[in-house]
Formats: C-alpha cells, structure tokens, sequence
C-alpha cells in the first residue's frame, strides 16, 4: 500500500445554488393496465432534504423508484440535471445518483466491507480497476457510518439498524451526489429510526447530498426533511416546509384523519397528534 | 446504535493497509485455489493412470512425453485415456460454472444447471435421434443433444418471458420445471412404446465419459471455451445482482444485459456438457456449495474454483467408477450421485444452510 494519501474525493459540503437537479415532468407512472402515478410534476434542487410522505398505497415508493430510473414512466419523463433519465447510461447515473431500496438484501457471507466496496462499482471498468482512492473512499464511508469495526462482520448477521448502517455507507462510497431512500427506517424501533435519520441528516448537512426520502412517520419527516412532498392517489398534493404541508386539513385531506398539529416541543416542527380515523 | 463510539481507529484512516481479518481472508482464498489446482493435476494423473489395466506413473510420463512410442500402454494412454480425462476437465468445469451461474442468477441454493431445460431439451432430442433417425453412437447424439439443449433453453426464455414482469429468474424456473416435465414424459412415452430406444437410450441418459472419443471433445470445446469466458464477465455482475436487481441497476449495472449473457453461458456450458457425456446430475449443485466455504459469496472467485472443484470432482469420480467394479465400471453419473448424495448432506449439517 501506498502511505501519501490520495486526494480526497469530492465529498465536501456543497455549493447549493438552487439548481434543479432531479425533475419529474407530467410523470404518469403504471403497472401494466393500473395508472399509480398520474401527471405529476415535481422538481428538486441542489442540496434539498425532501420527505415523500402519504397513506399506503399512494404511490411514493413508485414515485421514487421512477426517480431513480428503476423504473419507466408510461408517460412524461424524469430529468436529471436536464438529461433525460432513461436515455442516460445506467453507470453514468449511478455516478451522480444513489438509492437504497427499501430492506435491501445482501448474500450470505458477504461481510460491510465487501458491501461498502460495492459501492464503487460505478466508478470501475475493466481499464480502471481497484483503485487507493477507492480503497480510501470506503474506509472513510466505514469510519464516518461508525462501521469500521463491524467492517468484517457479515451482514446477514448484524442487526436490523447496523445492517441499514452499512447500506448507508454503501450509497455514501458510492460517492453521488443525490441520494434517494426508501423508508429507511422499516422495521426498526424508536431509537434505531432516530439513528438513522440522524446519519441521513448529516449526509445531507456535512456531505452536502441532496437527499430524497419516503417516510412513514410524519413527525420525523417534518423533523428531519426541510420539504414535505404529500401525496395521495397518486397525485402531489401538497409541497413546501413541514409548516406549510403539515396542517390539520391536509391530515383530513391527505390521511383521512382528524388530528391536532402542535409544535414539537424539542425541535418546534409540526407535531401530529392524531384524534380519530376520518370515514368518507 | 449498539455501535460504541470509539476513537477513530487509525486502520481506518484513507491510504493505510488493509485490516488483517481481510487479509486473511484472501489467504483462505488464495490457499484454497492453490490446492485446487494440485487436485485437478493429482485427478488428471490419476485419470490417465488409473483404469481397468492400472499403468505405473513412470509408464505414463514416458508415454506422454515420447510421442514416437507405439506401445500397447502408449495406445490405450494417448486413444483411450487422455481424451476421456481431458473431456472429464472439461465437463467437470462446465457443469460447476453454469451450477454457479444459475445458483447466482436465481439466487436458489437448490439452483441447478438443469433447471433451465437444457438437460430435458437435450434428453428429447436424443431419444428423437434414436427412434427417428436410428443414431446409436456418442459422435452421433452430440449435435442432436446440443440443438435440444439450446432448443430447451430457448422455448423455457420464451415462456419465462410471456408474462408481465418479462423473463425473471423465478418464472425462468417456474417454465423451466414446467418444460422438464414435460419433455421427460414424451421421453418415456418414445421409451415405452420402443425397445430398441430404450437400450441405446439408458446408457446416454447414466452420463457417462466412457466410449467418448476425442472427437467429442474437439467438437464441444469451442462452446466450452466461449461459456467459460462468457461465465468469468459475468461475475461482477453477478456479485451486484446479489443484492438484488434494484440494488444493482442503482450501482450502473445493466441488469438485462447481465442476464443474458448469464443465459448464454449456463445454455453453452451446460448443453455441451450434456451433449458430450449425457445428463450428469449433482455436480452442478453441488460444486458451488463446496466452493463457497471458502470463497464466500464472490462470484470472482467462486467461478473460476467452481470450474476447477468441479473438474476434479467429475474426474475422481469417473476415477472411482473405474476402480470399484473391476473388470467393469460404474458410469461417472451413478458414482457422482452415490457420492453427491452423502457430501450434500455433510455440507448441509456442518454450515447453516446458505440463503443466496
């Protein structure tokens, strides 16, 4: 190995100039026959933190899945940075744009290390083989996910909050600058979800990532996210700060439920506290 | 996080080496191919040795070695035995890599070079061959066997294809299961209603290496060079498709493009396989299994040792057969299950069972 440290890669914090980097045009999303997603325009900047929030079944996760290119729109399209998603190279979106789907699944046996390593793939060819800068992007992504020593451990066998760690430090050596994720925090407890969001938060703060999440919890997502994208039906019904988007009429509207909204008292963002399904 | 929150290990600072665990890894691994290929040199000595008129090691060597030698032993070395252990290496090879690829692209554990259609495919256009056409020798079946496997394999992507999700790994299997049984009971329906089939037919369908001449092996090389390559650039793709398609397109793999030629190769391997030494069961879905105590789930590693563990094992095997029933000898495809059988079992007690 060498011992000059190569040059580090570009993960410093970001110049967020407002630039529309992932946009969503008249965007009708289906699965065969069933329309999820119909007419949705939806744009998001550099260095935005944006939670996708609404009922089951609303088509968030569909959403996303388009917005990474996982999946083709029936109509309309996806641009990122302008271009054309799907007529973009796969490898060079994966160099810009990363995404966790929801409970991703690794192989048996395979250990963090190898995982975070994985994340590199997009940067490698057959010319540019394993490289020290990738060597020291993943061991930067293990120390700063707090994974260095759980580095050899498989990670069918960590547990469920380390294992959503080690994802987080695969789509951070992954080096992009967008990240999409899709509800993170699934099956996990209180305390795990805190984790979680918390290391999103700081990919978004101290790694300047422009993140997209679809989160369940409505109060995490105003704590966390500084946009709320609601929707319902598969139509984008509300979009701003939580202040704007988390009122007691878009909880009627939106989740059919008749709540209060106070401030949350260590954070001051809007808080639900729910009253009773609505029936219409 | 149960994670606690230690000073930053100086193992983790950019540029510094590697941490031990990982090296000993690649040790394990690199240990474990070295051993591999003194078993594939041991099993190919013992091939060329070892037979129904057992030749000492010195007898061999001066027969290899001296090609203007016409004795007896030098005949049976040079006809008889060096083209059954060289089609041994490469079948043995061919069904541990196209086992390797399906168990990668199905992520089935149970996933086996057969599940494709390609040995059913093969199965019927042998047994056509045979009542139709009157072909009764190996040299014969072989492009019968191979058209029948690409034949299979073709009709079971077709159908794996027709439904809404296109061709994934699940209805692949899902049509090939379908296309086997059906194959199979046209086999037994030509079978029954045909002695003369019948008794051409059963020693194919064994899978065997004895009586297959050089011929054979020059005439399925090509594929099995060309599947091989194709097997070894798929195993990248293999190691992100691991963690699902989702994962893998998010990572610039182009997961259809993996998948085809995924396809290829198991279709390539596995039907020259079957077209040159007959339906040989195990090997494939073995072979992986063993391979992956060691090399874990990388798929750089576990092709490339798939393909020599399983030269060496249809070698012993066919080595076994020799041996065990002297004058005569047992098909490689019977010893292979008789011995497959207790291994797998071995091999599932000692580690938990591996979820791919």
């Amino acid at each position: 190995m060498t011992t000059s440290t190569p040059a580090a890669p570009p993960l410093t914090a970001p110049t967020s100039d407002g630039r529309v980097r992932l946009a969503a045009e008249g965007l009708r999303l289906a699965y065969d026959d069933r329309v999820v997603v119909d007419g949705l325009d939806l744009t998001l900047t550099d260095g935005s933190f944006t939670a996708i929030v609404g009922p089951n079944g609303c088509g968030k996760s569909t959403l996303l899945r388009a917005l990474g290119r996982l999946m083709r729109p029936a109509a309309g399209q996806v641009l990122l940075d302008g271009r054309a998603i799907q007529k973009t190279p796969t490898r060079d979106v994966a160099r810009v744009l990363g995404l966790l789907p929801q409970t991703p699944i690794a192989p048996a046996g395979l250990t963090v290390a190898d995982l975070v390593t994985r994340g590199r793939h997009p940067h490698q060819s057959w010319l540019r083989q394993w490289s020290a800068e990738d060597e020291a992007v993943v061991a930067e992504a293990l120390t700063w996910t707090d994974m260095t020593d759980l580095a050899d451990r498989p990670v069918d066998e960590l547990s469920g909050g380390q294992r959503q760690r080690a994802w987080i430090s695969m789509a951070l050596a992954q080096g992009t600058d967008l990240i999409l994720l899709d509800e993170p925090t699934t099956y996990l407890d209180l305390s795990h979800q805190i984790d979680v969001l918390e290391l999103v938060a700081r990919l978004h703060a101290e790694r300047g990532r422009t993140v997209v999440v679809v989160l369940h919890d409505l109060n995490l997502a105003a704590r966390y996210a500084h946009r709320l994208v609601a929707m319902r039906d598969g139509v984008l019904v509300a979009s701003g700060t939580p202040h704007e988007v988390l009122t007691e009429q878009l909880l009627a509207d939106v989740f059919d439920l008749e709540a209060r909204v106070v401030p949350d008292p260590v954070a001051g963002t809007p808080m639900v506290v729910p009253v009773r399904r609505l029936h219409r | 996080m149960s994670v606690p929150s230690v000073t930053r290990a100086p193992a983790a600072t950019p540029g510094t080496p590697v941490r031990p665990q990982r090296t000993a890894r690649t040790r394990r691994r690199v240990l474990g191919l070295v051993a591999l290929l003194v078993l594939v040199v041991v099993a190919c000595a013992a091939s060329v040795a070892i037979g129904t008129r057992p030749l000492g090691l010195g007898t061999v060597w001066t027969a290899l070695t001296d090609r203007s030698l016409r004795t007896e032993e030098a005949v049976i070395i040079w006809d008889l035995r060096v083209p059954r252990t060289a089609l041994g290496l490469m079948v043995g090879a061919s069904l541990g890599v196209a086992g390797a690829l399906m168990q990668g692209h199905t992520r089935n554990p149970l996933g086996d070079p057969g599940l494709l259609g390609v040995t059913a495919g093969a199965s019927f256009a042998v047994v056509l061959a045979i009542a139709l056409l009157g072909v009764t020798t190996p040299s014969g079946y072989v492009w019968f066997a191979f058209a029948g496997a690409l034949a299979g394999t073709v009709a079971v992507y077709v159908l794996g294809a027709a439904g809404r999700g296109g061709a994934t790994p699940v209805t692949l299997a899902l049509a090939g299961s379908t296309l086997s049984a059906l194959l199979y009971a046209l086999v037994r329906a030509v079978l029954v209603s045909d002695t003369d089939s019948l008794d051409a037919f059963r020693f194919w369908v064994v899978g065997a290496l004895a009586g297959r001449g050089a011929d054979i092996a020059w005439q399925v090389l090509p594929f099995i060079v060309a599947g091989l390559v194709l097997a070894l650039l798929n195993a990248p793709a293999l190691d992100l498709l691991g963690m699902g398609e989702d994962v893998a397109r998010g990572l610039g793999q182009r997961v259809w493009l993996a998948r085809t030629v995924g396809l290829v190769a198991i279709t390539l391997l596995a039907g020259a396989a079957t077209a040159a030494c007959g339906p040989i069961a195990f090997l494939g879905l073995v072979v992986p299994h063993a391979v992956r105590t060691f090399t874990g789930p990388a798929h750089r590693w576990l092709v490339p040792c798939s393909a020599l563990a399983g030269a060496v094992l249809l070698l012993t095997a066919d080595v076994v057969g020799r041996v065990i029933a002297r004058p005569g000898e047992v098909q490689v495809g019977i010893v292979l299950a008789l011995l497959g059988g207790p291994f797998f079992i071995a091999l599932v007690r000692r580690r938990k069972t591996t979820t791919l």
